[in-house]
């Protein structure tokens, strides 16, 4: 989430669902939350009974569009526009926070004299190199300029005034982006931009908090990472980051996938943030990536100068060595030396994009010949859903676990394109996974909150949990390898990998577990947590961590989780509230048990709230140190009044009034100097698929993006008159994303249970296409059909002067399940983002038409039968409710 | 004796259970954001089966109606102008001299009504009073509680329910409802809807507390401008009694499929009588005169 982590430090909503409860006025924008994450969305209803002004703004009225007071419909895809025309709203006005924008952000650093914005540029920045699409030529341009005074500091200007100070840059950046020219692009009204501009400003200052709220609305486009970049950039404006009711939400799709972000399943990570080795010889040795590290890993070009290199200097990074050390110590314990760079040599080097899309698309030309799936469903889940299926069967051979046979399990013989199984020479294995009840361990989600979930029965028949399966194969494979005396195996030979149970685990009942080989998960969070080495003690937080070796961490944000052996903090359930919203003793929350994080924002410069109504933390001057609702994400004992030493280092060069402590300069980036590859301030391109021209540059779409060249992702040209209809994809409440769990569930499918597609009355009255009947939804890649479901609830939108259509697509179905539909994702192009090669679902361009197409349809799998247990004990038949009655030979019809 | 304490047990009856504070539901549809939680947590704990796979168009409802098999139901009413139909632009003026309140007044153009239905466990219930064999009781907790096992299928109830609550199943033959979750609350615990249900939409306890907390929710949205709100079933009509699972609404009843002024099907009962007296004079006058007729 190189958005958040660009714009704060850390790549994680700065808050937690709770608090949105304390918010004066809520932005929901790029995600669906009332649909999407409904439990959530009560703290945002608390909001609204307490008086809070609620914002919704999307393609599609919503059941979350339901619930707000502000509705505004734009075009899919102009997101960008909208939020930097708030953006010049705000600075036009004067209606951002002075001092917070003066002392927390970089609105006061001078940029280099050789950066040259997009805006003078027909939307590129300097630096940009045609030949290989990225920003990479010109040296480090969006750094900082050096002070004359001391080449250690940025030169800054305190009266905002200076031409090249980052607050000009933004004035100048946002000026085209007037309310009435982003309402041409985004097909709404300037007083629907000025609407929500006014009522974000005036509920925030030092009285009020304004939060925003977003998901994969946001960043499954081109352009995602810079929406979240222009929210990051409104919420430090008006001063909303770090207090309580403020903050941006980052509404995560699946669960726990903060925590796989945090131990990511990411190729350029390693746990928890720290980057994954390059090949490049800034990562050469240990000592290289020490010096280089993350700053190089996040910079966009490779370049030997630039802002990034401050960061293993100055701010919280500078702890990388202890970091990367320990978990070096984690992975390989003894065989961990210095003089053999405590194995890092052992962790293989990135070699180019290794992401999930760019594999697939190898898999397609035929460069990949085994795959595990774990949890995933590309075969309908992921953009250009056909391209992927095509590129399972290219494979040798497939391991699936999962519940239940889905999709990418069953698309050698279920899928409808499919005519002959025997032609397909991938070798599937499907091995049935244990579900939540029955595996103990964690889930990290949106909140960064790490909670503790309890075993509570076997799972049946040879399902078994995912760490089970992952031990054993890692068991499997040092055995094969125990013998060898090749280098290339002691990444192998040497990991550590003793997770079994000490004594056999227990279920809840008392009885002993039948599965006696399964690894005990709490070893796992141990090893997480981290470790001393000397007397195996537990690390009771990460500053502990040290870089000599003498201590084993295997992610650092997550230590202080496991504080004592039998004190598992993700296991506390105590729900008393500190403060207004504050539970600080229910799970864990990293870093360091903090809810808000850059919470030292929550005090004025002095260190005192900015307002009793939204006080959070504060110095003590008596104590001497900060105190209040929430553990300070600040050093504890670090004066308001502190002012770093000339030539500084570390924290030492964080000064007492710059909340941003992962920062080398401390402050919130309105000015991305690094971490961001596709230009260091939001600019409005076009989605790669577009019904419309970029009225505000000649460069038409997102330059660094990056598409497959597959002959079956065929992409429309901009305004294609084939495609003119603008679409996008979503998620029901009622399923869960491609359907892998929810479609085989009765109970679930008989809410919604058949592929539609949601347009407006003119689209349908256009082409003659009836509500409820048949309709095919065409793109330059596929054409599928799904029942029409006309409603108001989608408007056509007037944009440069035209009428554009929208439709929605849920993304639920496919062709395994009890209920079977197409499959949205095979009209989805397979494109990538350069931060995070992210795809761009959420906005494609389309045509449609009544009728039904000719292809044979996937057939029904009636897999379950609902209620499928068994009778309730100890209870006479009668009394028996009634779906555990025997229902044999009756036949149930509407 | 054996003999005649066996013939004699089914006309025993134990002393009923004694009265425990009446539940019920308060269903506040400003609150509810239609996820179904409820639907399916309702099917989860009855274990009821599901009712087939039927694409209806009808919004985001797929269930239809109360049933044996569903006894909560969330129910959409779409209601939005047609787009030709939108109000005039407000000129824009610089902050400060802006019109926060006009800006707000045209922010939604529609609105999207939700609502999750119910048994309404009524006062004074028809179904219970047109049961002949005592499957339909008032329980010790006020609610009406259906008793599967002594049903008999007759399907009086089917009848007389004037918000057609209660089907007999096709599996069993019987007749089936919300039991209030009679079982979860003898263990006190609250009914498995109102546990799932994420908002609080639906509200679940004392049935005098949920009263008194519904009219204080009324005047609050009142207060707030939000004039439409009322309460639907708190209070007894001339036709109709108190319902135990009442509802705060925003619109006319037969939006969210309500009827607007449910009666007692006693009311008709004196035209019933009245027909049925006027039937029998003219038969009986029909057959005298045939038998005059024919004695002559």
């Amino acid at each position: 989430m190189p958005g958040l982590g660009a714009s704060f430090g850390r790549g994680a909503a700065t808050t937690f669902q709770r608090d949105l409860s304390n918010s004066d006025c809520i932005l929901i924008m790029g995600s669906n939350m009332a649909e999407a994450h409904p439990v959530g969305f009560r703290w945002v209803l608390k909001a609204r009974e307490r008086g809070a002004k609620l914002i919704h703004v999307d393609p599609r009225f919503t059941r979350t569009s339901a619930m707000a007071d502000v509705f505004t419909a734009i075009r899919a895809g102009s997101d960008l526009a909208f939020l930097g025309a708030v953006i010049h709203y705000i600075l036009e006005h004067e209606l951002y926070f002075h001092e917070y924008v003066l002392d927390y952000t970089n609105a006061s650093t001078i940029i280099n004299e050789s950066y040259i914005d997009a805006e003078e540029q027909e939307g590129l920045f300097s630096g940009f190199d045609v030949k290989s699409g990225r920003y990479a030529s010109e040296p480090g341009s969006w750094g900082y300029s050096a002070s004359t005074e001391d080449p250690g500091q940025a030169e800054t200007d305190a009266t905002l005034s200076h031409p090249r100070c980052v607050f000009q840059i933004l004035k100048r950046h946002f000026a085209r982006y007037t309310p009435e020219a982003a309402a041409e692009i985004c097909g709404c009204t300037a007083s629907d931009i000025v609407r929500v501009a006014e009522l974000l400003a005036r509920n925030s200052g030092r009285e009020h908090t304004s939060a925003i709220v977003y998901a994969v609305g946001w960043t499954q486009h081109s352009t995602g990472v810079q929406m979240i970049r222009a929210a990051g950039i409104i919420q430090l404006l008006l001063g909303n980051i770090g207090r309580p009711g403020g903050g941006i939400m980052a509404m995560r799709g699946h669960c726990s996938i903060q925590g796989s972000t945090d131990l990511p399943t990411l190729y350029d990570l390693l746990p928890s943030y720290l980057p994954h080795p390059n090949v490049a010889p800034e990562h050469a040795t240990l000592r290289d990536y020490i010096e280089n590290g993350r700053g190089f890993a996040t910079s966009h070009n490779a370049d030997s100068s630039g802002s990034w290199q401050d960061e293993a200097v100055a701010g919280y990074w500078s702890n990388l060595p202890a970091f990367i050390v320990s978990l070096l110590k984690a992975w390989y314990g003894d065989a961990a030396r210095p003089e053999n760079e405590f194995g890092y040599q052992w962790i293989p080097k990135n070699d180019g994009d290794h992401s999930q899309l760019v594999t697939f698309h190898r898999m397609y030309e035929g460069e990949v010949r085994g795959l595990f799936l774990i949890g995933q469903n590309p075969a309908a889940g992921a953009p250009n859903a056909a391209l992927n299926r095509r590129a399972l069967a290219n494979l040798d051979w497939l391991v699936v676990r999962d519940w239940f046979e889905h999709e990418s399990a069953s698309f050698w013989y279920a899928d409808p394109a499919v005519d002959d199984p025997k032609q397909i020479k991938t070798e599937v294995f499907f091995l049935p996974a244990a579900s939540i009840p029955e595996k103990s361990g964690t889930f990290t989600n949106t909140d960064r909150l790490i909670q503790w979930h309890e075993k509570a029965i076997d799972p049946p028949g040879d399902c078994r949990s995912d760490l089970w399966f992952i031990y054993h194969l890692g068991l499997r494979l040092k055995e094969l390898y125990r013998d060898s005396t090749l280098t290339r195996d002691d990444p192998i030979k040497f990991l550590t990998w003793e997770y079994g149970f000490d004594r056999p685990e227990m279920l809840p009942d008392g009885r002993i577990t039948r599965i006696s080989d399964e690894p005990d998960s709490a070893k796992v969070l141990k090893e997480i947590n981290g470790r001393r080495i000397s007397d195996g003690t537990l690390l009771k937080s990460f500053t502990e961590c040290a870089d000599d070796g003498s201590t084993a961490c295997g992610a650092w944000t997550y230590s202080g989780v496991f504080p004592d052996e039998d004190n598992n903090r993700a296991r506390s359930r105590d729900s008393t509230i500190v403060g207004s919203t504050t539970y600080p003793n229910w799970g864990y929350s990293w870093p360091a048990n903090r809810r808000v994080m850059y919470n030292r924002a929550s005090a004025d410069p002095d260190g005192r709230p900015w307002s009793e109504r939204k006080k959070l933390i504060w110095w003590d001057a008596t104590a001497k140190k900060w105190t209040g609702n929430d553990v300070p994400d600040f050093e504890a004992d670090k004066p308001p009044s502190y002012v770093p030493a000339a030539g500084a280092t570390g924290m030492d060069a964080i000064a007492g009034n710059k909340p941003f402590i992962m920062h080398a300069d401390g402050a919130g980036h309105l000015f991305a100097p690094y971490g961001i590859k596709d230009g260091p301030l939001p600019t409005h391109y076009e989605p790669r698929e577009s019904v419309v021209s970029n009225s505000l540059h000649q460069t038409q779409t997102n330059p660094t993006l990056r598409v497959s060249e597959a002959d079956i992702n065929q992409l429309a040209e901009e305004t294609d008159p084939e495609f003119p209809v603008v679409a996008t994809t979503y998620r029901l409440t009622e399923h869960y994303l491609s359907g892998p769990m929810s479609r085989f569930n009765s109970w679930l499918n008989e809410l919604q249970p058949e592929m539609f597609v949601e347009l407006g009355p003119e689209l349908a009255a256009e082409r003659g296409i009836e509500h409820r009947g048949w309709m095919i939804v065409t793109t330059k890649r596929a054409e599928i059909e799904a029942r029409a479901m006309v409603t108001r609830r989608i408007r056509p939108l007037m944009v440069h002067g035209r009428v554009v259509h929208q439709i929605g697509l849920p993304i639920h179905w496919g062709y395994a399940g009890e209920t079977v539909g197409s499959i949205a994702n095979d009209l989805t192009p397979m494109l990538m983002g350069l931060n995070v090669s992210m795809h761009e679902a959420k906005t494609f361009t389309c045509n449609v038409r009544t009728g039904r197409l000719r292809s044979k349809p996937a057939r029904a799998i009636p897999v379950a039968q609902r209620p499928d247990s068994g009778p309730v004990p100890e209870t006479p038949g009668f009394a028996q409710p009634e779906g555990r009655l025997d229902r044999a030979g009756l036949q149930r019809k509407k | 004796m054996g003999i005649l304490s066996d013939l004699l047990y089914p006309f025993r009856r134990p002393a009923p259970p004694a009265p425990r504070t009446a539940t019920g539901f308060f269903t506040d549809t400003t609150l509810c954001i239609g996820c179904k939680a409820c639907e399916v947590a309702c099917k989860q704990w009855n274990q009821l089966p599901s009712d087939g796979f039927t694409f209806t168009g009808d919004s985001y409802d797929n269930t239809g109606t109360l049933s044996a098999t569903t006894w909560r139901h969330v129910t959409f009413a779409e209601q939005f102008p047609s787009s030709d139909a939108q109000p005039p632009e407000p000129s824009i003026t610089p902050s400060g001299s802006l019109d926060i309140q006009a800006l707000l007044a045209q922010a939604q153009s529609g609105r999207w009504l939700m609502m999750s239905d119910v048994c309404k466990h009524c006062s004074t219930a028809p179904c219970e009073i047109a049961c002949p064999t005592g499957a339909l009781i008032v329980n010790e907790f006020a609610n009406v509680y259906l008793q599967n096992d002594i049903c008999n299928g007759c399907g009086y109830c089917v009848a007389a329910c004037p918000f057609g609550v209660i089907t007999r199943s096709e599996i069993d033959g019987h007749a089936h409802k919300c039991t209030l979750c009679f079982d979860r609350q003898r263990d006190d615990m609250i009914p498995a809807c109102a546990k799932a249900c994420p908002t609080g939409s639906i509200q679940f306890g004392s049935i005098e507390e949920l009263r008194e907390r519904a009219r204080k929710r009324v005047e609050e949205l009142m207060a707030r401008g939000v004039t439409d709100a009322y309460l639907y079933g708190d209070a007894p009509s001339a036709s109709y009694s108190t319902l135990g699972a009442f509802f705060l609404l925003l619109d006319d009843p037969s939006r969210y499929g309500l009827p607007g002024n449910p009666a007692r099907p006693q009311l008709s009962l004196a035209a019933d009588w009245l027909r049925t007296a006027v039937g029998a004079i003219i038969s009986v006058a029909i057959v005298l005169a045939v038998l005059l007729t024919h004695a002559v």
